[in-house]
């Protein structure tokens, strides 16, 4: 099994692999140091960072909001852990010379043609319903994917058949080439 | 910088690491995935699982953390996970990935993010509708399937590596 791919990087089984002790380590250190349980998790932190915008405009509104106060407005451990996926990425992407400025991805543009406008419009609503069905579901493919599935969780396994078979379906009538 | 918000920032960190070494940020990894061309997704997730699983269960086991299974919500997790495939799709990033691509200078992630986070202040707003509707139509709980099925974990762990272990032979078969 080659462990580098030929584009670079590594093979997606040994950082995967990595992924897990991670996530192993991560869990056991939070426990420790924290006193609770931190599973890997995404999604919630896009929902203090709406509340943190909303509170520059009107702070009483997002303190009457029930689901603010529910998720709690703050910097919490998963706000600086999503912090750290940029500077991770941005590290790891230096280091092996792959971080590249791309405006529009090549699966989009061979769909969609090279306009940006296109690209930020598409990005925009996919993030809208996106986030909404994450948000409903209780957690996105870090939260349910990932943590959920280490933990043989039921709901896990269910989401990510939906987000998958949904993204399927999608994809396939969103990406079709015209039959020109 | 509190101890908490210090440990998910080096977390973050190494999690941001292997998500790029990976190559599974891109847009074009996310959709391949989707058009069923190229799994690499697939393979950095399902990885990170089979070795994940069989240590968060024996430290559970031997009484070192707990389990937190997000509810099992029939209407939540089914109407909620299409909603998530559909825009997911269209925008070809995940929550955390596009926070990953935007660091490897995909840049136009950042338009993924700002709809995310319109998203979720979409869904505040929304909460009180579905917290009377789609939310409360069936909650099963916070369930694992050792339950469910009445097997034992460490009967479903083994199936489960062997499952997976055999797609993995299917995708390099198939060149996925």
């Amino acid at each position: 099994m080659n462990l580098k791919t030929k584009y670079g990087g590594w093979s997606p089984y040994l950082a995967g692999a990595l992924l897990g002790l991670l996530a192993i380590a991560s869990v056991y250190a939070t426990t420790q140091l924290i006193g609770k349980t931190n599973y890997l998790g995404t999604s919630t932190t896009f929902v203090r960072a709406a509340g943190f915008l909303e509170k520059v405009v009107s702070a009483e509104h997002v303190a009457a909001n029930e689901y603010f106060t529910k998720e709690k407005v703050r910097v919490d451990w998963q706000f600086m852990l999503v912090i750290g996926i940029f500077f991770g990425a941005l590290i790891s992407s230096i280091m092996d010379k792959s971080f590249k400025f791309e405006n529009v991805p090549p699966t989009w543009e061979e769909r969609f043609g090279p306009s940006i406008g296109i690209r930020a419009v598409g990005a925009f609503l996919g993030g809208i319903v996106a986030m909404v069905g994450a948000r409903m579901a209780d957690g996105c493919p870090s939260g349910h994917g990932l943590s959920g599935m280490m933990q043989l969780s039921v709901s896990a396994f269910v989401a990510l058949t939906m987000f998958f078979g949904t993204g399927v379906i999608v994809a396939k009538i969103v990406y079709k080439r015209r039959s020109s | 910088m509190t101890i908490d918000q210090l440990l998910g920032l080096i977390t973050g960190i190494i999690f941001g690491f292997l998500l790029q070494k990976g190559r599974v940020l891109r847009f074009d990894k996310q959709v391949g995935a989707m058009l069923l061309r190229d799994m690499t997704i697939f393979k950095f997730m399902l990885s990170a699982i089979l070795v994940g699983m069989v240590g968060i269960n024996l430290m559970s086991d031997l009484g070192v953390i707990t389990l937190s299974h997000k509810p099992m919500n029939a209407g939540a997790v089914i109407i909620g996970g299409a909603l998530f495939g559909a825009g997911w799709a269209v925008m070809g990033f995940c929550p955390g990935t596009s926070i990953g691509a935007l660091g490897e200078g995909r840049w136009h992630a950042i338009f993924a993010i700002i709809g995310m986070i319109v998203g979720a202040a979409v869904y505040a707003e929304l909460y009180p509708f579905f917290k009377s509707t789609v939310l409360a139509w069936k909650d099963f709980g916070k369930i694992g399937l050792p339950e469910v099925t009445g097997m034992p974990k460490w009967g479903i762990i083994p199936m489960f590596w062997a499952a997976v272990i055999a797609l993995f032979i299917f995708f390099e078969k198939k060149k996925l």
